[in-house]
C-alpha cells in the first residue's frame, strides 16, 4: 500500500492496483469482430472453392457466430470489465474456423458414405452455443474465483468420479478404437475427462494452496534432492496412481499425461522447488515404461508413431497379430506434407481420406492441408497466445488460489494442445484427445469455454483496480493547510 | 510464486516452439516427398481430376471419359470398342493402374509431361483446368475391325499383326478373346468383380493377354520365308527355279531319324519356289541344316528375333535358338524345336520380303499432340535392318506369290491384286499331343508398292484335327485384312 507522503506535494504515489488497468473492453469488441469475420470469409471460402457460389448459410452461419460472440462480450462487459481482452476473442477466432473446417468436411462424400459428416457443424454451432452459455454462467455467478476454494475436496471426489465414469457399465461407450474416455447418456455422448480437466485444477490449486509450506520446507535433504515427508506425499502418490489406473483401464494416454503434467505444473509453482519436477518425471517415466511393457494399445501408438508407414501398411493388407491397426497416422503426415506452404487453398485439399477422425482427433491436419505451414503456425501461434495470457493472468493474480488455479487451466491447455497436434504431426505418440475448439465434440468446446470463463474471471479480479485507499488524515491536512 | 510461473511461461513456449519447428519440418522440408509419396491417393486423385486425352485412330477417338458418381476419382476411362482396341490401348484403371499405350504415354494423356508445362502454366494462370494430350495411332480401323471380326468368327484363340512394309506403321494389332477396359476402368465393386475373371486363374483362356505381342507361337512352315532368304542371302541357291540337292526322304544328320513331309509331295530335288509352294520341310530342314545354326541365327536376327521390339509398346523377343545340333537346327529352320515367333515377329518378315528386303522398325504411334492438337512428337519411319538385297527380295516375292498362285495358299487370292503369303501349320504341345497352331503370313501388292503386310495365328482347340491349317483357319482373315487396307486406300 503507498505510504502518504512526507511532503506536502499534492501528488500521492500509490500501488499499480489503484490506477488499474484500462479496462479495454473495446479493444475486445474491436478484435471480435475480426475473430467473427475471418471465419466467415473462411465459410466464403469453403463454398467457393467446393459447390462455385456463397454458401446459402453464410448470412445465418454469420449471424449465429457474431450473436454468440457479441452475449459473451456483452457479459464480460457488464460482469468482468477488467478482464484480459484477448482471450475471448482468440477463443472466439478457433471456435469460427473449427466450425468452417467441420462445415467443409461435412462436404466431403467419402465421410457421409462412412457417416461420419453432414450436419455436424450444425450440432457444433450448437454445442458453441451451450459452450457460451456455460461461458456466460461462470462469468454471472461466479463473483470470486477464490469461492471455489470452498469446493476442494468436493472437486476431488468430483473429478475421481468423472473420471471413473466410463469404466461404469452399461454407462461407459465404446465409439471408438482405443481409449474408452466415453459415456453415453440417451443419444448423447460425453467426454467426462474434458470436465475433470477443470475440476482437478481447482482441487489441486485448493490443496496445494494450504499445503504448499509443508510440502516446500518440511523436507529432508537427500542426494542433493529435497524430498518431502511421507504424509505429503501422499497425495501425490494418489494422483500418480489415479493417471496410471486411467491409462490402464480407460487406455488414454493423452489424459493421464495431461493429468499428471499439470499437477506437477502446480505443485512446481506452488513450491518453488526443482526436486519436485525431477521427482514427477521420474515417476511418470517409471509408470509409462511400466504400463508400456503390458498394455498392447499403447505399445501399438508407440510403434505407429516410430514406423507410421508400417502401420499404414498393417492396415492396409491386415494383419493377424490380433491388434486394430489405423493408417491415420501417415494419411495425416501425407495431409500435412500435401499442404506444404501456403496449403491448397480451403476446400480443395483431401483430408477427408484420414476417415472418421478427420474432424475430430486429426483436424489439425485439415489445417494443415488447406492452409498449409503458413495457417497451421497462425492457429499454433493463436493457441500460444492463449497460453500466454493465461500465464500473464496467473502472474498478475494476487491470490495464490487464483495464480495456481490459472497457472494449472492455462497449462493443462498448453499441455493438451503439445500431446494433440504434436500426436498428429508426428512429434510425439498419437493420444487421441482432440483440439481445444477446433474438433468437432461438444464436451471439448463446452469444457473449454468453461475454462476460458474461468481464466477471465481470474484476469478480471487481477486486473480490477484496488479499491482506492482509505483518505488519509494527513493528505487531508495537507489538502486543507495549503502551503503558501 | 513468479518465479516459477515465468519458467513455466518459457516451458509452455518451448512446447509452442516444438510444434511449430515440427511442423516446418512437415511441410517445408519433407512436403514434396510426402506429396509425391505414390502411395498418398491425392498423387492419383490428381491423375483422375482432370479428363484424360484420346487415343486416336484414322482421326477419330477410340477412347473416352466419364464422370464417376461415387468415390474420390472425378473421371474414369471409357473405350469405344474396348475389346477390338485392348492389344493397341491397354488399359489404364481407377484401381489396377495403367498398360501398354496407356501406361507408356500417360504424360501426354494425363498432361503432365514435361513437354506441356509452358500450356499447363499458361492454363493455370488463365484458370483453364487442365487437360491431357493425344496419342495419335498409326492404325487402320478398318484393318483392325477386319482382323478382330475374323478371329471373333473363327472362335478359337488367336492374333493378328498387320504392318506397311515401306514405313513399319503398325495397321492392325488384334488378339482374340479379349477384353473390354471400359470394365475396369473404374474403382467400384464391379471393377474389381471385372478384374478378377479377367484374371489368367479364374480365365484360362487369358484374355488380357495382348497376344499379337506378347506371346510368343512356333511358327511352323512360316519360318521357311527365313530360311528360304537365309538360302539366298548366303549364296545357296541363286534363283527360285534352280533345282535343289534334296533326297527323299531326309535323314537328318547325327540321327537316324527321317524328316516326314505333310503328305506325299514332290519334294525331291524341287525347286525353292515349289519347295515353299508345297511347303517341303525335307527341302528347308536341309537348307537349315547346310548352312549351320550360326548363320540360320544370324539371319533370323536380321529379321528381329531374338530381341524385344519396342512399338513403342514392347513385344517379346521372339526365339531362335544357338548352339543347336545340325538336326535341332534343321527342326528350327521349319519353324519346330525351340523356334517361337510373336505375331508382330511374322509380320515384320513378310513386310520385310515386301518391302524389297529392307525391314523398317514397326511403330504404332504417329504423334503425340497437346490438347490444343498441336504436334508435340512425329514419329520418322526408322529402318531397322536390311535381312535380303532387293534381288533376293524379288525372288522370294516370286516364291511367295506362288504359294497363294497354286501352293497352300490360295485362300488369300484378292481379285486384281498381286498377294505374297506362306501358310504355316506350327506343332503343338508334347509329342504333338494338342491342336496345332494355324499360321499365315502375307503381302499384297498393289502396282509396285505394298501397302500391307500380315501375320496371322489361331488356335483352334475345338476344330477337328484334320482341318486346321494355315490356308483354312488363317488365310481368309489374313484376306479380308489386306482387303481393308487396300479398299481404304482407295
Amino acid at each position: 500500500m503507498s505510504s502518504s507522503t512526507s511532503n506536502t506535494s499534492t501528488h500521492h504515489t500509490s500501488t499499480i492496483g489503484a490506477i488499474g488497468a484500462p479496462s479495454r473492453r473495446n479493444t475486445e469488441l474491436a478484435l471480435l469482430v475480426f475473430a467473427v469475420l475471418i471465419p466467415v470469409f473462411a465459410y466464403a471460402n469453403v463454398g467457393l472453392a467446393i459447390d462455385d457460389q456463397v454458401p446459402s448459410g453464410l448470412l445465418s452461419y454469420g449471424l449465429g457466430l457474431g450473436l454468440l460472440a457479441g452475449v459473451a462480450h456483452l457479459v464480460v462487459r457488464k460482469f468482468a470489465p477488467y478482464a484480459d481482452p484477448l482471450m475471448l476473442p482468440l477463443a472466439t477466432l478457433l471456435n469460427g474456423l473449427g466450425l468452417v473446417a467441420i462445415w467443409r468436411l461435412d462436404q466431403s462424400k467419402l465421410l457421409q458414405q462412412i457417416g461420419q459428416a453432414g450436419g455436424k457443424a450444425t450440432n457444433q454451432l450448437i454445442y458453441t452455443a451451450m459452450g457460451i452459455a456455460l461461458f456466460a454462467v461462470v462469468l454471472v455467478f461466479l463473483k470470486d474465483h477464490r469461492v471455489l476454494q470452498r469446493y476442494t475436496y468436493i472437486s476431488m471426489v468430483g473429478a475421481l468420479v468423472l473420471l471413473l465414469l466410463p469404466l461404469v457399465p452399461g454407462l461407459g461407450a465404446n465409439i471408438t478404437y482405443g481409449a474408452k474416455i466415453w459415456i453415453q447418456v440417451g443419444s448423447f455422448t460425453i467426454q467426462p475427462g474434458e470436465f475433470a480437466k477443470i475440476v482437478l485444477a481447482v482441487f489441486f490449486a485448493g490443496y496445494l494452496m494450504v499445503k504448499r509450506d509443508a510440502l516446500a520446507l518440511a523436507s529432508r535433504r537427500f542426494m542433493g534432492l529435497y524430498l518431502p515427508r511421507g504424509r505429503d506425499l501422499g497425495p501425490i502418490i494418489v494422483v500418480w496412481m489415479i493417471s496410471i489406473l486411467i491409462l490402464v483401464f480407460e487406455t488414454d494416454l493423452g489424459t493421464s499425461l495431461l493429468f499428471f503434467g499439470m499437477f506437477i505444473i502446480m505443485l512446481y509453482v506452488a513450491t518453488e522447488r526443482t526436486s519436485w519436477i525431477v521427482f514427477g518425471l521420474l515417476m511418470s517415466a517409471a509408470g509409462a515404461v511400466g504400463v508400456a511393457s503390458f498394455e498392447p494399445h499403447v505399445q501399438t501408438r508407440v510403434q505407429a508413431w516410430l514406423d507410421p508407414m508400417r502401420e499404414y501398411t498393417l492396415s492396409r493388407n491386415g494383419s493377424n497379430d490380433g491388434i486394430v491397426h489405423s493408417e491415420q497416422a501417415m494419411q495425416a503426415l501425407w495431409a500435412f506434407g500435401s499442404g506444404g506452404t501456403l496449403g491448397t487453398g480451403w476446400g480443395q485439399g483431401h483430408s477427408e481420406l484420414i476417415r472418421f477422425a478427420a474432424n475430430s482427433d486429426f483436424i489439425l491436419a485439415t489445417f494443415g492441408e488447406e492452409l498449409g505451414l503458413a495457417g497451421l503456425m497462425a492457429i499454433l501461434l493463436i493457441y500460444g497466445l492463449i497460453v500466454e495470457r493465461g500465464v500473464r493472468t496467473a502472474l498478475a493474480a494476487r491470490d495464490p488460489f487464483g495464480k495456481l488455479l490459472a497457472i494449472g487451466l492455462s497449462g493443462a491447455f498448453a499441455l493438451q494442445v503439445f500431446v494433440v497436434a504434436g500426436g498428429v504431426m508426428g512429434l510425439i505418440p498419437l493420444t487421441g484427445m482432440t483440439m481445444p475448439f477446433l474438433a468437432y465434440g461438444g464436451s471439448s468446446v463446452i469444457a473449454n469455454w468453461a475454462l476460458i470463463g474461468i481464466l477471465i474471471r481470474i484476469s478480471d479480479t487481477a486486473r480490477r483496480p484496488a479499491p482506492a485507499p482509505a483518505p488519509s488524515p494527513d493528505a487531508e491536512m495537507t489538502q486543507v493547510v495549503r502551503p503558501s | 510464486m513468479n518465479k516459477p510461473l515465468r519458467r513455466i511461461a518459457i516451458f509452455c513456449g518451448l512446447l509452442v516452439l516444438a510444434l511449430l519447428i515440427r511442423d516446418n519440418w512437415l511441410q517445408y522440408v519433407k512436403a514434396d516427398s510426402l506429396r509425391e509419396d505414390p502411395d498418398n491417393r491425392r498423387v492419383l486423385i490428381a491423375r483422375y481430376a482432370t479428363p484424360r486425352g484420346d487415343i486416336i485412330v484414322d482421326g477419330k477417338a477410340i477412347t473416352g471419359h466419364a464422370e464417376t458418381t461415387s468415390g474420390d476419382f472425378k473421371y474414369k476411362r471409357t473405350y469405344k470398342d474396348g475389346a477390338m482396341w485392348a492389344p493397341v490401348t491397354g488399359f489404364v484403371s481407377q484401381a489396377y493402374g495403367a498398360t501398354q499405350l496407356e501406361s507408356i504415354e500417360d504424360g501426354i494423356l494425363t498432361g503432365t509431361d514435361d513437354r506441356l508445362f509452358f500450356r499447363n502454366t499458361l492454363d493455370m494462370l488463365t484458370g483453364k483446368p487442365k487437360e491431357g494430350g493425344n496419342v495419335v495411332t498409326t492404325l487402320s480401323a478398318a484393318a483392325q475391325k477386319a482382323a478382330y471380326d475374323g478371329l471373333k468368327k473363327q472362335g478359337g484363340k488367336g492374333a493378328v499383326a498387320a504392318i506397311e512394309p515401306s514405313t513399319g506403321k503398325i495397321l492392325a494389332l488384334a488378339s482374340y478373346p479379349s477384353y473390354d477396359p471400359s470394365t475396369i476402368a473404374g474403382g467400384s465393386d464391379a471393377d474389381a468383380e471385372a478384374w478378377k475373371k479377367l484374371d489368367k486363374k479364374n480365365n484360362p483362356d487369358d484374355p488380357s493377354l495382348n497376344r499379337a505381342l506378347r506371346e510368343v507361337y512356333p511358327p511352323g512352315s512360316t519360318f521357311k520365308v527365313v530360311t528360304a532368304a537365309a538360302a539366298l542371302e548366303n549364296g545357296l541357291y541363286k534363283s527360285a527355279d534352280e533345282q535343289t540337292d534334296s533326297p527323299l526322304p531326309w535323314t537328318m544328320p547325327g540321327t537316324t531319324t527321317q524328316l516326314k513331309n505333310e503328305g506325299n509331295i514332290p519334294c525331291k530335288n524341287a525347286t525353292l519356289r515349289v519347295a515353299l509352294q508345297y511347303s517341303c520341310n525335307t527341302v528347308f530342314g536341309k537348307i537349315g541344316s547346310q548352312l549351320g545354326n550360326d548363320k540360320m541365327l544370324e539371319e533370323a536376327k536380321k529379321f528381329g528375333f531374338t530381341e524385344e521390339q519396342f512399338t513403342p509398346v514392347r513385344s517379346s523377343a521372339s526365339v531362335f535358338s544357338d548352339d543347336m545340333a545340325p538336326s535341332e537346327v534343321a527342326l528350327s529352320s521349319i519353324g519346330q524345336f525351340n523356334t517361337a515367333a510373336t505375331p508382330l515377329q511374322m509380320a515384320m518378315v513378310a513386310s520385310a520380303v515386301a518391302n524389297n528386303g529392307t525391314l523398317m522398325k514397326p511403330y504404332m504411334v504417329d504423334s503425340l499432340q497437346a490438347p490444343n492438337v498441336d504436334t508435340l512428337e512425329k514419329t520418322e519411319p526408322e529402318k531397322l535392318s536390311e535381312p535380303l538385297s532387293p534381288e533376293n527380295a524379288q525372288i522370294l516375292q516370286s516364291m511367295m506369290e506362288t504359294v497363294v498362285e497354286k501352293g497352300t495358299g490360295t485362300t488369300a487370292q484378292i481379285d486384281g491384286v498381286t498377294v505374297g503369303g506362306k501358310t504355316g501349320t506350327a506343332q503343338h504341345g508334347e509329342n504333338n499331343s494338342k491342336n496345332p497352331y494355324a499360321w499365315f503370313i502375307s503381302y499384297a501388292k498393289v502396282g509396285d508398292s505394298a501397302p500391307v503386310a500380315v501375320a496371322v495365328v489361331v488356335q483352334d482347340d475345338k476344330a477337328v484335327r484334320e482341318n486346321i491349317s494355315g490356308s483354312g483357319l488363317a488365310a481368309p482373315i489374313a484376306k479380308s485384312v489386306m482387303e481393308a487396307v487396300i479398299d481404304s486406300k482407295k
